[in-house]
């Protein structure tokens, strides 16, 4: 009989309230409660965090690492989208 | 201890992890370009088949150290001498036990199951490093091996939080943060002993002398005999050379032994004022080769107790699988 494996998880912390979760790993768990109990076990034993997020890792969707340039090197040159750009007079430049 | 492992691949006759051909040279170019940028390599990016080996290699070895070493510290917990000691140990060890799974996970972004890398250790396929097949004759060598065995893997690791590979990289920063109290925790403990009996500081002197030698190994063998070394150097895997790790922990430890008040057990360590640094004395390879090879004070006792770990717990495993199959069925059918 082909053994199963337990399916992976990511898991995902906030590390204090008013931050976002954040990945910072993943675990095998059966289920997902299990998940939880072995992110909490496996990745805050220092108080790293006061919520935990996991998801089935099958359930994530991905970009595509090649698609790299025609997905973000648009926004390359669309300098004027960023308050910088534009030169004001000494008095307003606090804008 | 990664170091260590990526050398015995070569030592057994492997074929060190060469590219035979550039399986596409635009990508590689690009891959080249990041590396050589410092940029990091992410999970799914292309990678040269020969540097996703060796990183599997290398970062499958270092999890299975990890999982391994809790064995000769987990040998204490139930003698500590208090409560506080025994609370600090059993952290420590769950401490390694978390570190081997950070690695695991980052092992596995690389296309292996943690199955086919567990597999390979129990069958003796993959090594882990040679000093956890030295016995814990004492509680003297809890302290030793967190002062000088962490010590010099903090020394090791340190360099492999800029490591190439993402994943790997953010495994070992967590790692490094623990890690320091692993060091000092060790060290606080010889302190304690130290201020004792003649009896616990006798025990502590030949805790220190049993330990030296292997805690030297761990960084590998020379750098001339390191033939993997100049791949991995070239990935951004390796950053510093195991001799200048070696001497850079000799240099650490020298001072560390002096405040602790105990001998190193090296007729031949002086220190050099030419070159700044101590000289120690010739390390007994034969002693190291023997141990990987499989003929330590424990390399079967080590691996005995991981297999019946795994062999007795799969039912647990099993069992918690038909559960979620069950939940799940019984969802579906409401």
């Amino acid at each position: 009989m082909e053994r199963r494996q337990w399916p992976l998880w990511e898991v995902f912390i906030r590390s204090r309230n008013g931050l976002d979760h954040k990945h910072c790993g993943s675990v095998h768990a059966p289920d997902a409660k299990l998940a939880l109990q072995m992110a909490r076990d496996v990745y805050t034993r220092r108080q790293e965090g006061v919520s935990l997020w996991v998801v089935r890792s099958d359930q994530i969707v991905a970009s595509d690492p090649q698609a790299k340039p025609e997905l973000f090197d648009p926004a390359a040159d669309k300098i004027y989208r960023h308050p910088t750009f534009y030169q004001l007079p000494d008095a307003v430049d606090h804008m | 201890m990664y170091t260590q492992a990526m050398d015995i691949a070569a030592a057994k006759g492997e074929k060190p992890g060469k590219p035979t051909r550039l399986e596409n040279p635009e990508y590689q170019a690009q891959f080249d370009d990041k590396v050589d940028r410092g940029d990091f390599i992410e999970a799914k990016d292309w990678m040269p088949e020969a540097y996703r080996r060796t990183l599997v290699r290398q970062i499958s070895q270092h999890a299975h150290s990890e999982i391994v070493g809790m064995l000769p510290e987990g040998n204490w917990i139930t003698r500590a001498p208090s409560l506080k000691r025994k609370s600090i140990l059993l952290a420590k060890v769950q401490d390694e036990g978390g570190h081997g799974l950070y690695l695991y996970a980052a092992a596995e972004t690389l296309g292996v199951s943690r199955d086919e890398l567990v597999e390979a250790l129990h069958s003796g396929k993959a090594k882990y490093s040679s000093i956890f097949n030295y016995p814990t004759l004492t509680w003297a060598d809890i302290g030793v091996i967190g002062w000088l065995v962490d010590g010099a893997a903090i020394m090791n690791q340190i360099p492999l939080c800029r490591c190439s590979y993402g994943p790997y990289a953010r495994a070992m920063l967590r790692i490094c943060k623990e890690e320091s109290f692993h060091q000092r925790q060790g060290y606080d403990l010889l302190l304690t002993m130290m201020q004792g009996t003649p009896a616990q500081r006798d025990m502590v002197q030949d805790a220190v002398n049993r330990w030296w030698w292997p805690s030297l190994m761990m960084f590998g063998p020379h750098d001339a005999q390191s033939q993997n070394s100049a791949d991995s150097m070239r990935w951004g895997i390796k950053r510093i050379s195991n001799d200048e790790l070696r001497q850079k922990f000799v240099d650490a430890t020298v001072p560390q032994a002096q405040v602790l008040g105990v001998g190193l057990p090296d007729p031949h360590l002086k220190w050099n004022e030419q070159r700044g640094h101590w000289d120690f004395g010739a390390i007994d390879w034969d002693e190291f080769w023997n141990v990987v090879a499989g003929h330590g004070p424990c390399n079967r006792e080590r691996l005995q107790a991981r297999v019946s770990a795994w062999e007795e717990g799969a039912w647990v495993r099993e069992a918690a699988l038909a559960h979620a199959d069950k939940r799940a069925a019984r969802a579906r059918a409401a």
